[in-house]
């Protein structure tokens, strides 16, 4: 492994941009050996060499390389580049169509590499995109040519790309050997105010070095920087904490509809969701290649699988048991053993992939240090959304209406007409419903497969029993407040524990305040 | 009066031994394999395909005759992850069933479980799954990787990939406290500063990784090269992944290496977000050579799916499988003790093209492998040891079991021997039958 | 009513003939018909039922519905192990005179203050007596006292047993983490693994089953028991009456976990292993269906319950291991749609049909059937 140190040295920086090489020249014997060479470390010496080429063609081999689209045809001894198919790059006669195409592999810190030696070329991009992201690539860059920074800096218009231009310049002056102590304390100013943890190791390096001025200057920017973190920190949790929180709001809505209004203990519902992630993985089988538009329609589709499941769970098991609510929690137990080994043998005892799509990945920059998942976002939006649903259905629709007063008044609502069976199994369905499309949302963070639902069971019982039953107002609060209790402990005291500081909080309140948060007022059913 | 009751007793009583001694013994003209892994429960995900594959596996050796000219016979239980019900199962399956030898358990907890029941009922077990080490039982061969066949060769990969800072995550049990144990040790050896190894531990089946990614990502970009070792496992993977990829961290800012994630993992997620992620096994599925590629084409048939996957794991029950056979013809019976005599210092080919030794500590020399994912859920394999490595039971660098080794021939006969005091530790328990 | 009626009498005589064939068909004989592990597999059914006993003490005569059982079955079970642990002494791989295998494993220096004097066998019991208890009394007296009650009760003692697993599972708390406690050696300096060991654990826990059947019927039957009774039919009435609720509950709670407590002390070296898969939640459902199946407000049905659920999983889950989460989970659908009293109901029933016209009518018994609308 000794040979991979040395490319780490290669002259990155120092590109004659704009001016074109040759593009004949790439792909000479040696390079091409080193290049298909069954060994990675071989490819080490191919890209050194096409690095130093600066033709358009070697940047396309450079970036099919790091994205893993390149191959190469021993029967024809040709090379090829992904773009919407195989098209023939080298040599100028290659066959159009390959015919036992390999791909030439490359391993992490070869990307890496990569990613830094296409990154100066992108600075002069003209897309701002390529040239955000490659100035944010130059940071902590090992060996950067500070004069190509420098050029590009006068140049450059995106002040994002000019702040993280800066900062590497910073970088650069912070360890010149040269440098003035002028310098390095505009350097130290400036890191400061851009905010680089990148660059802490280089100031922790001058906080403890020999220059007593610098030093005190390092250490001031530390605490700075150090306050900075703190705050972003705090951020940064108050979001997981909402996204969290979300999370367990949405599981529990459909237990707060089943269990809160109805009075079921339905030890099912952690199914109800896994059914709805099943319906996930369904939709984008049926349509391979549109995972987003597989995800939004699976959303009905995982409301109507779980509604008509728990529609008929209502009619066959809860139904005869209304007058023992009780012992719906033996009944359910049983189909919840039943629905996991139906997934297991109908589906498969393991889990099951579900592609997460453009959409749901990747990162919202609310500013050049803070940045959120767009995933979580995403969730925290569609968790208010149906919970919002949801409440305007118990709220506005005749159903609603209906199902509020069966629960509070059974006997007075049938006298007045209302079909008090009919109405609960649409309630068991509607809670049921609920709870598939909530698995809709965990398929995009968790596991699918048939022990989906008994991971979530509990948490969404302490919710709801939190919240106060029979109340969505307290589900919802309950959901965030664990979610935000949770996130703020786990920093101090580490997952496990702060896990169980939240049960033991919750007995405590619920010792204290026996009905939860919101207690439902009025002549309700006691059970 | 009383008589009465007594007879309703009697009744009852004779019910209750009519269905407890329901299982009538059959014809003995078969060798019979215990098959000990959970088909139910949260366990069964990795389990049951385990299950399959000795089940392929005893098929093969059907059609080759079966051993000693007699056939194989699966008996096959259901553990349900449930703990207490593997010792329970295990003593079923050797004092009823009366098998001949066991494939079976995957987690720590249930080797732990079924550990006194083995040594008590002097049965055979084959545990196929890297493990924690610290540990050799007369009973039991491993044919997973011990720490040092997976642990340390992961970490001087990353090391030489000139990772200075290490962030250690695992789930709180025992397999990650000693591979995390045994990891900082060996980083602290290599002048690794203490403040640059910072761990994390999590409740089984985390979901929730946003805070402990968030960190991760702060500490990456600190301005050192940092490296990810996990030793999460099953379950949690997913959703850390999962973050990871939310989070725009790839695999080449900061790598996880990862020791408890496969071919079979893989399979249940979208890989694209992980490619360049590492793992440390001692087989791959896509290792090229002609051995690997029968053993994959048969186990797609035989599980009528093309797509499933194989994993390490599988190898070492193929491993175990084989060696077992080998040990049973050439001890020309099926008794533990013969058999036990008969298996140590022989060898069968593994899949990835080298030889797989039985030890006398009851572990296997392997091949280390690291992989990087690629976006097909497969492993690329960027580095490999150039010989097998030995399996060393007892790590060299924990104090408590520095001087410790285990050897199963004679004289030593002991699986904790001192070699300080050339004395076995709690000598008791192992008397050479 | 008297407190040996005639199905005590039943089980008396039941109890009697399984410890009396038991002992002599796997000892005494020359060759013996009963297996070791048919002994250790019966004696860890017999514990079950203590647990389930005790749950139908509370839940069936009281209408107090724990999921949290198995938390104090557990707390028993590792009250009883730290001795186990402890007995092994030099046995252990490391050979270490005082510290446990696991605790060298982990890096412990010294043993944690909890361990002390879990080496003696009374401060053992003494544990497995005063832990379950303990635990039981402050959990019931801040929950009773501040009348949490029905569901809310139930999802609370679950959220109790979960947080006590999430506890147990932490390596640093000294108890073993997720490996709990297993490769027991020595039980009062006998070897564990012996023969006579192996009977004598299931003639205790035996005994164990009949005094605690008797203790629930004697505390059934008594006045306290009727206020019980009264408290699960109900709650408001006796506490217009004048009774003090709160303390009646707290008071058959604390004991009911007690028993439970004593059932799994005797459960751990039977299993042969302790660790915080008993505190997980679906243990003590699994449990409380136990109890439902054999027929709530029966102590008989509890017992048989167990017996039932237990010998089913065995069974099956060899039989068809791919196939029996489908008939266990099928049967707890089927017996709570159609069974209202369980398998004792179904027993009741069809002795009724079988003695008619030989026996007369059986008197109306308001102890062993609960009335509805829990």
């Amino acid at each position: 492994m000794a040979a991979q140190d040395q490319t780490n040295q290669l002259p990155m920086g120092q590109l004659p941009i704009g001016q074109e090489s040759d593009s004949g020249t790439i792909f000479s014997e040696e390079v091409i050996k080193s290049l298909t060479s069954s060994k990675v470390s071989d490819r080490d010496k191919a890209i050194a060499a096409i690095s130093q080429n600066f033709s358009p063609l070697a940047a396309e081999v450079l970036t099919g390389l790091l994205k893993g689209g390149l191959f190469w045809d021993r029967d024809s001894q040709a090379f090829y580049l992904e773009s919407n198919g195989l098209k023939p790059i080298w040599p100028t006669a290659a066959p159009s169509a390959a015919v036992n195409p390999k791909k030439v592999a490359v391993n992490n810190r070869q990307r890496e590499l990569l990613a830094s030696l296409l990154s100066a070329r992108s600075l002069f991009d003209p897309k701002v995109e390529t040239r955000r992201e490659a100035a944010k690539k130059l940071i902590g860059a090992p060996n950067v040519d500070l004069t190509v920074v420098q050029r590009r800096l006068a140049e450059e218009d995106d002040p994002r790309t000019l702040d993280n231009l800066k900062i590497v310049l910073a970088m650069g002056a912070l360890k010149n050997q040269e440098g003035s102590e002028a310098e390095k304390l505009a350097a130290l100013t400036e890191l400061e105010r851009l905010y680089a943890p990148a660059a802490l190791e280089d100031i922790k390096a001058l906080a403890s070095g020999s220059n007593p001025e610098l030093a005190k200057a390092a250490t001031q920017t530390l605490k700075l920087m150090e306050a900075r973190a703190q705050r972003l920190a705090l951020a940064e949790t108050l979001f997981f904490g909402l996204s969290l929180g979300s999370v367990l709001v949405l599981i529990a809505i459909g237990l707060a509809i089943t269990f809160g209004v109805m009075g079921v203990i339905n030890m099912a519902h952690g199914e109800m969701a896994m059914l709805g992630a099943y319906t996930v993985w369904a939709t984008q089988t049926i349509l391979p290649g549109q995972p987003g538009l597989a995800l939004i329609l699976a959303l009905p589709a995982a409301f109507l699988v779980a509604g008509t499941v728990g529609g008929a769970i209502e009619l066959t098991v809860i139904r005869p048991l209304y007058n023992r609510p009780l012992e719906t929690l033996l009944a359910t137990f049983g189909l919840s053993l039943i629905l996991q080994q139906a997934a297991r043998k109908g589906v498969s005892s393991m889990n099951v992939a579900v592609i997460t799509p453009e959409f749901m990945s990747g990162q919202w920059a609310i500013a050049n240090n803070f940045s959120v998942t767009q995933g979580r976002v995403i969730i925290i939006v569609f968790c208010l959304l149906v919970f919002a649903a949801v409440y305007l259905a118990l709220q506005k629709t005749r159903l609603g209406l209906e199902i509020r007063a069966v629960t509070q008044n059974r006997a007075m609502a049938r006298a007045l007409g209302v079909h008090s069976s009919r109405v609960d199994t649409l309630t068991f369905a509607l809670g049921s419903g609920v709870a598939g499309v909530s698995g809709v949302a965990l398929s995009q963070l968790t596991n699918v497969g048939p022990n989906l639902g008994q991971d979530y069971i509990v948490d969404s019982f302490m919710v709801v029993v939190f919240g106060g039953v029979g109340n969505l107002w307290g589900a919802l609060l309950g959901g965030l407040i664990i979610g935000l209790a949770n996130k703020f402990l786990e920093p101090m005291n580490g997952a496990m524990l702060a896990k169980i500081t939240i049960m033991v909080g919750i007995i405590l309140f619920i010792q204290r305040h026996p009905k939860g948060l919101f207690p439902q007022r009025g002549r309700v059913a006691s059970f | 009066m009383i008589s009465s009751y007594v007879r309703k007793a009697v009744v009852g009583l004779a019910a209750l031994a009519i269905i407890l001694g329901g299982s009538i013994a059959k014809a003995q003209d078969t060798i019979k394999v215990g098959i000990l892994h959970s088909l139910s429960g949260t366990m069964a995900i990795s389990e049951t395909t385990l299950k399959d594959a000795v089940l392929m596996l005893i098929e093969e050796q059907n059609k080759k005759g079966g051993v000693l000219g007699k056939k194989l016979e699966a008996v096959v239980v259901d553990p349900a992850s449930d703990w207490p019900m593997f010792a329970e199962k295990a003593r079923d399956l050797l004092t009823r069933d009366k098998v001949a030898v066991v494939f079976g358990c995957w987690t720590s907890v249930s080797r732990k479980s079924v550990l006194p029941v083995f040594e008590e009922l002097n049965g055979l077990l084959f545990y196929p799954v890297q493990y924690e080490g610290q540990e050799s039982s007369k009973n039991v061969i491993y044919t997973g990787a011990a720490p040092n066949q997976q642990a340390i060769p992961a970490v001087d990969y990353l090391l030489a990939e000139g990772s200075k800072r290490f962030v250690l995550v695992g789930t709180d049990y025992v397999f990650p406290r000693t591979a995390n144990k045994i990891v900082e040790a060996y980083l602290l050896k290599k002048g690794v500063a203490q403040a640059d190894i910072i761990t994390y531990y999590t409740p089984f089946s985390h979901s929730d990784w946003q805070s402990i990614v968030a960190d991760i990502k702060r500490i990456g970009g600190a301005g050192l090269k940092t490296a990810v070792i996990s030793t999460i496992n099953g379950d949690a993977n997913v959703p850390f992944y999962k973050e990871l990829a939310a989070q725009n961290i790839s695999a080449s800012d900061i790598p996880v290496m990862a020791f408890s994630v496969g071919e079979e993992e893989l399979s249940g997620v979208d890989a694209k977000p992980l490619v360049g992620h590492l793992a440390a096994w001692n087989y791959f599925q896509s290792v090229e050579n002609p051995a690997n590629s029968s053993f994959i084409k048969q186990w797609q048939e035989f599980i009528k799916d093309s797509k499933r996957v194989t994993n390490d794991p599988m190898e070492a029950h193929y491993i175990g499988f084989n060696l077992w056979v080998k040990a049973v013809e050439k001890a020309k019976s099926v008794d533990v003790d013969t058999v036990l005599k008969a298996i140590v210092g022989l060898e069968t080919p593994n899949l990835t093209g080298g030889v797989a030794k039985l030890l006398p500590n009851h572990h296997l020399t392997k091949p280390v492998l690291i992989g990087e994912i690629e976006d097909n859920g497969q492993f690329q394999v960027v580095w490999q040891t150039e010989a097998e490595v030995p399996g060393d039971a007892w790590s060299d660098y924990l104090p408590e079991s520095a001087d410790l080794i285990a050897d199963w021939t004679d004289p030593i006969n002991c699986g904790n021997y001192n070699e300080k005091t050339k004395k076995c530790l709690g000598a008791e328990k192992a008397p050479a039958k | 009513m008297p407190v040996f009626d005639r199905s005590l009498k039943i089980f008396t005589v039941v109890m009697g003939l399984l410890i009396f064939s038991i002992t002599f068909g796997s000892m005494g004989l020359s060759n013996p018909w009963i297996s070791p592990f048919t002994v250790g597999l019966l004696g860890k059914y017999l514990c079950y039922a203590v647990l389930a006993l005790s749950i139908d003490l509370v839940w069936g005569y009281m209408g107090v519905l724990s999921l949290g059982h198995g938390a104090f079955f557990a707390l028993g079970g590792y009250a009883f192990g730290m001795y186990l642990m402890r007995q092994i002494g030099t046995l252990g791989v490391y050979g270490d005179a005082v510290l446990p295998d696991f605790m060298v494993f982990i890096g412990f220096e010294k043993l944690p203050w909890t361990w002390y004097g879990s080496q003696y066998f009374v401060v053992a019991v003494l544990l497995v007596i005063l832990v379950p208890g303990a635990l039981a009394l402050a959990f019931g007296w801040t929950a009773f006292r501040s009348r949490v009650s029905g569901v809310y009760f139930s999802i609370m003692s679950q959220a109790l047993t979960y947080a006590l697993m999430l506890a147990f599972f932490l390596n640093s708390l000294g108890f073993g983490g997720n490996n709990g406690f297993t490769d027991f050696k020595r039980i009062l300096g006998f070897d564990v693994h012996s023969l006579g060991v192996t009977v004598s654990l299931f003639v205790a826990s035996a005994l164990l089953l009949w005094s605690a059947a008797v203790a629930c019927r004697w505390l059934v039957t008594s006045r306290l028991g009727l206020v019980m009774i009264a408290i699960r039919d109900n709650e408001e009435r006796v506490r217009f009456a004048g009774y003090k609720v709160e303390n009646v509950k707290v008071a058959v709670f604390a004991f009911s976990a007690l028993l439970a407590g004593l059932g799994g002390a005797l459960y751990a070296p039977q299993a042969g292993i302790i660790n915080p898969s008993l505190f997980a939640p679906i243990f003590s459902i699994e449990m409380v269906v136990c109890v439902a199946l054999g027929g709530r407000g029966s102590l008989y049905g509890a017992i048989l319950g167990a017996f039932l659920v237990s010998w089913i999983k065995s069974r099956l889950s060899t039989a068809a291991p791919d196939l029996w989460p489908f008939f266990l989970g099928g049967l707890f659908v089927l017996v709570t749609i159609f069974g209202q009293n369980g398998a004792m109901g179904f027993l009741r029933w069809g002795v009724k049909k079988i003695t008619f016209g030989f026996k007369k009518e059986p008197v109306h018994d308001p102890i062993n059937e609960p009335k509805e609308a829990l």
